[in-house]
């Protein structure tokens, strides 16, 4: 085969079949679609020369739920809805990106106080993405009860979604230029309590796992990602940042009120299994302490933008009580009435747990999208999977794939 | 970023000191972790599950459960059928079928003939309850309805006013009264007929 001129990084090995020696016999093997550690429905077909991984094929499209074609036909703000069920891990964070791109295109300008709450829920998500991560990363590997103790300090994060939202997973919380409702003293409670459990929860896993032979020798040294391949796949977030890519949205390309929070951005340049793990548990503590800055800078005033914005839906008492507020509620519920988006295109991302999580819109004027094109990082990282399988055996596959944490639902999309 | 950001912060593989190479002494650390919580059970009930049925989960005050119809004063629906819950409903779930209000109503023109809701269809993400000009269709706290068949979870304009009656008093309206301080428990929906 002809071989095209490949990127930076990238040669032909990583992705073309290799030829196969006809006198060593190998056998396929099919992990997944239904198998308890690939989580969701992933499915890996391996070729195997006894344990070892000759070939990895990822077989995507077991979740595929047609979220981008929703896009065109639900409005701005009922796509929520629908971004939540991309990364079911972190709900809240698919609602920032998706409306941070929504207020990108329609300039629409946040207040300070919506801007913090923004901040909060996708440091809670973070966390809770997290602690979902790493403590599934051990459970596959047997360490049954780390994962039981972060499940713990997931359940009072979902209790703040709950208070905040009225719904503990798919909280549907962000409209454009606003929420839903505005943090009250009961969820401000919610998360203290968050923020109060959790040092000893990290106590807790870092006592289990961090200096745990068992573990860190299933997990060190196996599916190195090189910085290289790492840039040359594109990848982002903890895993890139686990190869030694220092990139972080949140720092390099800085959106809502990131630039006057103090924090750090963690890094290795190990790139294995144990780097990825420790990269994100080090993040939960970086956010953790952005949750303690957030919540005491936290701005008083309107958390709404306001209504001359256009785009925001009015709260009820001004529905209600003025005309102007009740015709830009009947022009927003209504889609075919008035307000007109801009006919533009717009690509806007923020860092989420797993990565750069973007949203590519095109709109033709109406309320809804022409294109919502999403770029999952789990689409990204899945790819990179049969690179890092190489040669590795049955069992680093469970320590492989808990350490991307792909996410079939956003994968598939 | 810079490598040389001070933000950066980078982290070390461990070297494992001899102890740690021979398992025992991690494991008891180990062991001495999950004693400590399981003492903490056993103790001082520290115990983070609920023994479902009997404890019942308090819902928030904004909790999004089933569906109610409320009523005016009069005990009438309030609802007005001008069909703004059903267009922002994301999931269709919404059917209203709006008639001439009867002559003896003299502050509406409209109002639904028949009003159904699919709650298994439903993804009970409040926008018809935030889309409703006139707080006609609420949420409430109930979390916990079954049905033994498809038809019985497909709720009429009877069962939804029905939802009213039940949830009216641990949940007053959300924007016309003060909201509760914290909703009682909910109760299971008692048997309606059909």
């Amino acid at each position: 085969m002809a071989a095209p001129a490949m990127g930076m990084g990238l040669d032909e090995t990583d992705l073309e079949v290799e030829e196969q020696d006809a006198t060593r016999a190998t056998w396929t093997l099919n992990f997944g679609p239904q198998h308890p550690a690939t989580h969701t429905t992933l499915r890996l077909i391996l070729e195997l020369d006894g344990e070892r991984i000759v070939k990895a094929t990822p077989d995507i499209g077991y979740l595929h739920s047609g979220f981008e074609k929703l896009g065109e036909h639900l409005t701005f703000n009922q796509y929520v809805t629908i971004a939540d069920r991309k990364n079911y891990l972190s709900p809240p964070m698919n609602e920032v990106a998706w409306f941070h791109a929504v207020e990108k295109l329609l300039e629409v300008e946040l207040t300070p106080r919506c801007q913090y709450i923004r901040v909060i829920i996708s440091e809670l998500a973070r966390m809770s993405d997290h602690l979902l991560c790493t403590g599934a990363a051990a459970l596959d590997l047997g360490a049954f009860t780390a994962f039981l103790y972060s499940f713990n300090l997931r359940e009072l994060i979902y209790d703040v979604y709950e208070e905040m939202s009225g719904y503990r997973f798919h909280p549907g919380y962000l409209r454009i230029g606003g929420v839903l409702y505005d943090f009250n003293e009961r969820v401000l409670d919610r998360i203290r309590k968050v923020l109060d459990a959790f040092p000893k929860v990290y106590a807790d896993v870092s006592k289990l796992l961090f200096r745990n032979r068992i573990f860190l020798d299933r997990v060190r040294g196996i599916g190195v990602l090189t910085k290289e391949k790492a840039l040359a796949f594109s990848c982002s977030g903890p895993i890139a940042r686990a190869s030694g890519v220092t990139y972080d949205i949140r720092k390099d390309e800085p959106y809502l009120c990131y630039p006057e929070l103090d924090f750090d951005v963690p890094y290795t340049t190990e790139g294995d299994c144990w780097a990825r793990f420790i990269v994100r548990m080090e993040e939960l503590r970086q956010s953790h302490r952005i949750l303690e800055q957030a919540l005491r800078k936290l701005p008083s005033g309107p958390v709404n933008a306001p209504i001359a914005e256009k785009f925001p839906l009015p709260d009820k008492l001004t529905a209600y009580n003025s005309m102007e507020g009740l015709i830009q509620h009947f022009e927003l519920i209504m889609p075919n009435r008035g307000l007109q988006s801009p006919v533009d295109e717009v690509y806007a991302a923020v860092e989420s747990p797993n990565g750069e999580l973007g949203y590519y819109l095109v709109t033709d004027g109406t309320q809804s999208g022409w294109r919502v094109r999403t770029r999952p990082p789990s689409f990204i990282h899945f790819s990179v999977f049969p690179l890092l399988i190489k040669d590795h055996l049955i069992a680093d596959i469970v320590a492989v794939l808990g350490s991307l944490n792909i996410i079939a639902a956003e994968l598939d999309r | 970023m810079r490598a040389d950001d001070p933000s950066l912060k980078r982290i070390e593989p461990p070297t494992l000191k001899w102890h740690e190479k021979v398992y025992v002494p991690t494991i008891l650390q180990g062991l001495a972790v999950t004693g400590r919580h399981i003492l903490g059970v056993a103790v001082a009930s520290q115990q983070v599950t609920v023994q479902y049925p009997e404890e019942q989960h308090v819902p928030s005050p904004n909790y999004r459960g089933v569906h109610r119809l409320n009523k005016d004063e009069q005990g009438r629906v309030k609802c007005v059928a001008c069909m703004l819950c059903a267009t922002a409903c994301p999931a269709h779930c919404i059917d209203i079928v709006g008639t001439t209000a009867p002559p003896e109503w003299p502050d509406r023109e409209k109002y639904p003939a028949s009003f159904v809701i699919d709650e298994l269809r439903c993804i009970y993400c409040g926008m018809c309850e935030e889309a409703c000009p006139v707080e006609a269709i609420e949420l409430t706290g109930l979390y916990d309805i079954t049905g033994l068949s498809r038809e019985e979870m497909i709720y009429d304009k009877a069962k939804l006013l029905s939802v009213y009656d039940v949830t009216r008093d641990a949940e007053p309206m959300k924007y016309t009264q003060v909201p509760a301080e914290a909703s009682a428990p909910t109760r299971i929906l008692p048997p309606l007929s059909h």
